[in-house]
């Protein structure tokens, strides 16, 4: 064990916090002898992460830390706006979490001493830990695009977290009047699901088509090539004529936007929007620049085997803050991760060497209601970052039948099943 | 002869932990976890994509041969088969086989 013991006091200590701030099984702790870890951020990486680690080496003490007691979760949320899901089916809660002794805090995570080694809770609790993994999701910029301030979003939704900004967005879309013009922005790389402004885009020219047929809906982007696009334009085409796509070099990034004019303005035109959906640029969220974790960039940068920071020594970021090379930032791939740096947490507390891993993603994306197109890839660290593994992964086939695209929208949501049943349930 | 029971019973007992730690999360190969994702480890996912735990491993091998030839039509498994050695695919069927179902 080359990991830092914990005196008996320090450990009274934490013990009597915890158990005066918030729901806690103290057994995980008080039977643990394994090293302390602490996981914050209780999303799709950051749950996964927590219970793994439990699962790898139960005699580690296991604390995930998240602000809300209630995850809502992104996948499937644009079916949300167009009237097709309820945000019900995007709920989820920690209780199942306690069946492999992980202990649930309730309360943001507002700062971390990376020397000491300890995060501090909202509550005031102090949690000291050997390793520390981040897992924080992403925070917009709200300083990256001109006029896109928080009081904007209440009128021009972002909806890129899902929650009240996706209902808002799908109380919009209903309040519009047919013959209305709908305007979407797309951000530069990188942001969280690069396919999910292309799958919204489709979804809700679907949802004009057949509810309100004389609208429009034009997507402005910040760049001239984006996820699975060959397969988006090729459904574009055959199912929604109403959806412009204006590229970067057609002059379809935006600028600034004048939300008193309900208006998108680019280098070249001004786009009066009846809805408005701005997805902005974005950075990992708050608490990694905290820890000291995220780089100029605004991201974090880690070790490809272990998500260790290349930033601060024994933390670990995973999911959508990470800086992961080939790995998009998908819901999929901070599963994936959270387990192989489960692995690799596990052992470095125990004073072991990790393992190289392997790591999948495999992500679904709607057209419409039946037709889903996929993007799926392999990796592994190759010369200090993620790397594909030649020769595979890939998008679904460009002409594939209409059975291929309904089998694939069934296994998108049988994915939504599974992988939420493996973090929460 | 109580000694070469009690022998058999100690080494029994081993080996069984032995098989219970080899089968655990912390012996996955590599690759092998990312494969829950969408292969349900419980019975509650609401899914068509088939269950791994407790296959038998030879299966899982042919299986992700015929993917990566093309052989076994798919949608995604195709793209994913080819990112595998066969060695890697041995393992990570060998350690699925030992899941309890």
């Amino acid at each position: 064990m080359t990991a830092k013991r914990t005196s008996r006091r320090d450990f009274l200590k934490t013990a009597v916090a915890g158990a005066s701030a918030a729901v806690l099984p103290l057994p995980a702790i008080a039977q643990s002898t394994g090293g302390r870890v602490v996981v914050v951020g209780g999303g799709f990486g950051g749950a996964t992460c927590a219970r793994f680690i439990r699962r790898i080496d139960p005699r580690i003490a296991v604390t995930l830390v998240e602000a809300s007691p209630t995850f809502t979760a992104c996948p499937f949320s644009n079916l949300i706006i167009i009237g097709l899901r309820e945000l019900k089916a995007q709920e989820f809660g920690y209780d199942k979490l306690a069946a492999d002794q992980v202990s649930v805090q309730i309360s943001p995570a507002t700062a971390i001493d990376a020397q000491g080694r300890s995060v501090t809770l909202g509550n005031g609790t102090r949690l000291p830990y050997d390793r520390l993994v981040l897992s924080p999701g992403i925070d917009i910029r709200w300083d990256g695009l001109p006029g896109y301030t928080e009081a904007a979003a209440e009128r021009m939704p972002h909806a890129w977290k899902a929650g009240e900004q996706t209902l808002l967005l799908r109380r919009q879309l209903e309040a519009m009047e047919d013959g209305g013009t709908v305007v979407i922005s797309a951000p530069a790389n990188p942001f969280r699901c690069p396919p999910g402004p292309y799958e919204r885009a489709s979804l809700i020219a679907y949802y004009l088509k057949t509810k309100k047929p004389k609208s429009k809906l034009i997507l402005l982007d910040a760049k001239d090539a984006f996820s699975k696009q060959r397969l988006f334009q090729d459904a574009w085409k055959a199912l929604y004529p109403n959806l412009e796509w204006v590229s970067l070099s057609t002059g379809g990034k935006v600028t600034s936007v004048d939300v008193g004019a309900m208006t998108l303005v680019t280098d070249f035109a001004r786009y009066k929007a009846d809805v408005a959906n701005v997805i902005p640029p974005q950075k990992a969220a708050r608490i990694a620049e905290i820890a000291g974790a995220a780089d100029r960039s605004g991201w974090c940068p880690i070790d490809p085997a272990t998500f260790e920071s290349k930033l601060q020594p024994n933390i670990h970021v995973i999911g959508d803050a990470s800086i992961a090379g080939a790995m998009p930032k998908s819901a999929f791939t901070a599963n994936a991760q959270a387990k192989v740096c489960a692995a690799a947490v596990a052992k470095l507390v125990a004073g072991g060497k990790p393992d190289d891993p392997k790591l999948i993603n495999t992500c679904y994306s709607l057209v419409a209601p039946d037709y889903g197109i996929s993007v799926a890839g392999v990796y592994r660290p190759a010369d200090g970052q993620i790397k594909d593994v030649e020769g595979s992964g890939g998008v679904s086939p460009i002409n594939a039948p209409a059975s291929t695209r309904a089998l694939e929208a069934t296994f998108a949501h049988g994915w939504f099943s599974t992988i939420t049943q493996e973090v929460f349930g | 002869m109580d000694a070469t029971r009690i022998a058999t019973a100690v080494a029994l007992v081993f080996a069984l932990i032995d098989y219970a730690a080899a089968a655990g999360p912390a012996d996955a190969p590599p690759g092998a976890l990312s494969c829950s994702g969408c292969h349900p480890g419980s019975r509650a996912a609401d899914t068509t994509v088939p269950r791994l735990n407790g296959r038998n491993p030879a299966d899982i091998v042919t299986a992700m041969q015929a993917f990566k030839s093309g052989q076994l039509p798919s949608t995604v498994m195709d793209r994913i088969a080819k990112g595998f050695s066969e060695d890697e695919v041995k393992a990570i069927a060998a350690w699925y086989g030992a899941q309890k179902d």
